[in-house]
């Protein structure tokens, strides 16, 4: 049995590959029929070849189940989701765009504030954010930088467009599957790299070196640059490592490194040794004992005061994350206007902010056809699908929000676009998201593509991996 | 480099090679059993106490018998086995990662989830050879990979420390059950040990395989296989790779590399020097179990001053 794309169905959603029964979409044409010439027992045994490289290459997440921690392979569709490469040229404009903006208005927040004089966003928003760190006001990070890596999550709509969900500036992650997703994909598929354009991922951990040298404070030719993990039960741990690795920077847990005359140190065999730039993965909170969380064990003590006079670069920069919050997202399209003086390139969702009380009258009455989400979970914990919630849910979510209106926000429940996915017994359309990562110091970058994520239940809009979700490889594709 | 890395280096190295000579051994025995005579009792209770399991063994099992030893060295969770040796190795480099060749771990990796299918098949004498043999060969592969893929830096430095103190230790360990469990185990009594003595040199043949030494010992030494020459050649051979001496001036030229090295190198010529001493036809009909039992407490002491000297500083 072969794939066919006739009886292929999306329904009312934007399929990627599929705009018409039996007919594709250009840059994925050859990805269509090459699916076709392959039988389904065929495609399966190149899943299980896939499933086999993950395992012996170790690309794995943990995940915490039943009181311990399980190093679990990662999930992967082999099917390639295909974009257009004028598309995302476009697409990635708007993404640098956004960093910018982003960190234009977190400079300003912690620096001159010149957004709450010229009113544009109520100062109180952001000073009572849970995100807001008041040690940082009055600092100057290299180039006015605060989020230097940002994994902004990117939906489609039924139309097709992309819109921007969330912009994760603490520590987010998912990079290195990327990059690992290509390099499966390559072992599984090479006969579709022959014809196919396709923009190699492989640059990201240099790119992110180029970026971490960039901040270092004293300019070095070869700056020691570590990665700080919480450990190996961390979620993340693979990525820390891969990360680590593939820029030839030690990987540090808290408890190797010490900082003595507001100079930060790491424990090697030959005695300490200066690090001049940290590419934290910890939180904000858990970075320094002395400041922060005082029963952290994650971090280091007196971190932050050498971060403060300047020994040592810290990316992100502590309080980065209070722009990473789906309150302040809202503002973001004005941020671009007030701060660049451009028009958005990317639209948001547009959303619902509860805190307004017309808006949040809105939000009350239709809580079943929109989405509630709290201002600072992430991993999509703590949301509402409204038109998926039974009754006690709806009535739980009107308490919460009437509570504590600071604290979320609405948006209608966008019809997020598929792609095929390969079942058991035939290919079949689901929801995805994507998420690229764009990085800031004297220049930017974005990866080409990103992390596609995708709910592998028919019919759901959970993507997270923690929750079910698989990944697949994003191709861009250039006209061949 | 880092201290905690060094440490989970240097483990990991001292874990594959344990798991590959505990799967030398259980090889070894096991063939063994098919030369002595039928009615004769193999001391499977030796290959216990060479891993130094015996508490975690008796706990567990009653008789010391073919199938309880061979579950106990080869598939299950209890510390010694080769599947735990080989999950600790994995869970070592899955945690170094970082300065790791990418394909090193891809091969601990990929040998780590073949013992755990294929372990319990070996309880059986029918494919336990195979699987040994398989295990053994993906030791020496990532071994090999290591030394043909990774600068002679610290890092690799401390792979070598690792394996080589390993080795050492668990070459005094055989030597050790070799001369002693092993044969008294057998004879049963003053006649029987008479009658036994064509077997004598079966088992030395056997010590000499369990750690690939037989060829090398045949080269080397003119003599035939016999007991005083077989304990020289693994205690103080210094050209065999696996001999005691071999490992300990190995361990002297990777100790160069290293910085502060001054109070390990101190040690280990200490421990050569013991190695060294006294004549082993003398010992070995008295006073040999003393004299293995100060070499094991120095090679302890080796790793003691490792651990203090670069694994623990600052801390």
């Amino acid at each position: 049995m072969r794939v066919n794309w006739k009886t292929y169905n999306s329904g009312k959603f934007y399929d990627e590959i599929i705009s018409s029964p039996g007919y594709a979409r250009k840059p994925a044409r050859g990805l269509a029929s090459y699916l076709r010439s392959l039988t389904h027992e065929e495609l399966l045994q190149k899943k299980t070849a896939a499933e086999l490289a993950i395992k012996t290459m170790g690309i794995s997440f943990t995940v915490y189940s039943d009181g311990e921690n399980i190093d679990r392979e990662w999930p992967f569709d082999i099917i390639p989701r295909v974009i257009a490469e004028k598309e995302w040229n476009h697409t990635s404009l708007g993404l640098k765009q956004r960093l910018r903006a982003l960190n234009c208005f977190i400079h300003d927040v912690y620096n001159d504030q010149k957004i709450f004089k010229d009113k544009l966003i109520p100062k109180e928003l952001i000073l009572n954010s849970g995100n807001f760190r008041k040690e940082c006001v009055g600092i100057k990070p290299r180039f006015d930088t605060w989020a230097h890596i940002c994994g902004t999550d990117l939906i489609r709509d039924h139309t097709g467009e992309f819109f921007v969900l969330e912009d994760n500036l603490r520590v987010p992650s998912g990079v290195s599957y990327m990059l690992e997703n290509r390099r499966v994909t390559k072992r599984v598929f090479p006969e579709l790299f022959e014809n196919y354009n396709i923009q190699p991922v492989t640059e990201y951990p240099d790119q992110l070196f180029d970026m971490l040298s960039a901040i270092s404070p004293e300019p070095k030719e070869f700056p020691e640059i570590v990665v700080l993990t919480p450990g190996v039960y961390n979620s993340a741990y693979f990525e820390h490592s891969y990360l680590a690795q593939r820029m030839g920077a030690e990987l540090v847990e808290g408890g190797d490194l010490v900082v003595e005359k507001d100079r930060v140190f790491m424990k090697t065999v030959d005695g300490l040794s200066q690090v001049d730039v940290i590419y934290r993965r910890i939180d904000d909170l858990f970075l320094d004992p002395s400041v922060f969380n005082k029963e952290s064990v994650l971090g280091v003590s007196g971190l932050f005061k050498a971060w403060v006079k300047g020994n040592v670069a810290l990316a992100n920069a502590p309080g980065a994350g209070v722009a990473d919050d789906k309150i302040i997202y809202t503002y973001v399209p004005q941020f671009i206007k007030y701060y660049l003086g451009e028009e958005p390139i990317l639209p948001n969702v547009p959303s619902y902010l509860c805190i307004d009380k017309v808006q949040r009258q809105h939000v009350l009455e239709n809580l079943d056809k929109l989405v509630v989400k709290p201002a600072n979970e992430s991993g999509g914990y703590g949301m509402l699908i409204g038109p998926q919630a039974s009754k006690k849910e709806l009535e739980e979510f009107a308490r919460r929000i009437k509570a504590d209106p600071r604290n979320y926000m609405a948006q209608p429940l966008i019809s997020l676009s598929t792609v095929p996915i390969l079942g058991d017994r035939i290919v079949e359309p689901r929801h995805v998201d994507l998420r690229p990562f764009v990085l800031q110091a004297d220049k930017s970058y974005v990866t080409a593509g990103g992390l596609t994520r995708v709910a592998m239940v028919k019919g759901s809009y959970i993507v997270n991996s923690s929750q079910g979700g698989g990944s697949k490889d994003t191709w861009i594709v250039g006209d061949s | 480099m880092l201290s905690r890395v060094a440490e989970r280096v240097y483990w990991q190295a001292r874990y594959l090679e344990r798991a590959e000579n505990t799967a030398r051994l259980l090889n070894v025995f096991s063939t063994l059993l098919l030369d002595l005579p039928t009615g004769t009792k193999l001391g499977w209770r030796s290959l216990v106490e060479i891993t130094g399991g015996e508490e975690a063994f008796d706990a567990r099992y009653k008789q010391a018998v073919e199938r309880s030893v061979v579950k106990f060295l080869l598939a299950e969770n209890n510390g010694s086995s080769i599947l735990d040796m080989l999950a600790h190795t994995r869970e070592n480099a899955r945690t170094t990662r970082e300065i790791m060749p990418s394909e090193a771990f891809e091969k601990i990796n990929e040998l780590y989830y073949f013992a755990k299918e294929n372990a319990s098949s070996g309880i059986s004498r029918g494919p336990r050879h195979e699987l040994l043999e398989a295990i053994i060969s993906s030791c020496q592969q990532i071994s090999g990979l290591m030394a043909g893929t990774m600068s002679r830096g610290a890092a690799y430095s401390f792979v070598r420390l690792g394996r080589s103190l390993e080795r050492a230790d668990m070459t005094t360990r055989i030597v050790d059950v070799g001369s002693f469990n092993l044969l008294s185990s057998i004879s049963k009594s003053k006649d029987q040990a008479a009658a036994d003595e064509p077997y004598d040199n079966i088992l030395w043949m056997n010590v000499l395989r369990s750690q690939s030494a037989y060829q090398m010992y045949r080269q080397h030494v003119k003599h035939r296989v016999n007991g005083e020459d077989v304990v020289t050649f693994l205690l103080r051979d210094e050209e065999f790779p696996r001999s005691v001496t071999h490992n300990l001036i190995t361990i002297t030229k990777v100790l160069h590399k290293l910085p502060n090295q001054e109070k390990v190198s101190k040690q280990v010529e200490k421990t050569l020097r013991i190695v060294g001493r006294g004549k082993l036809g003398k010992l070995m009909d008295e006073g040999l179990l003393e004299y293995i039992d100060d070499l094991q407490l120095e090679i302890a002491s080796v790793h003691k001053k490792v651990a203090d000297t670069w694994f623990l500083p600052n801390k």
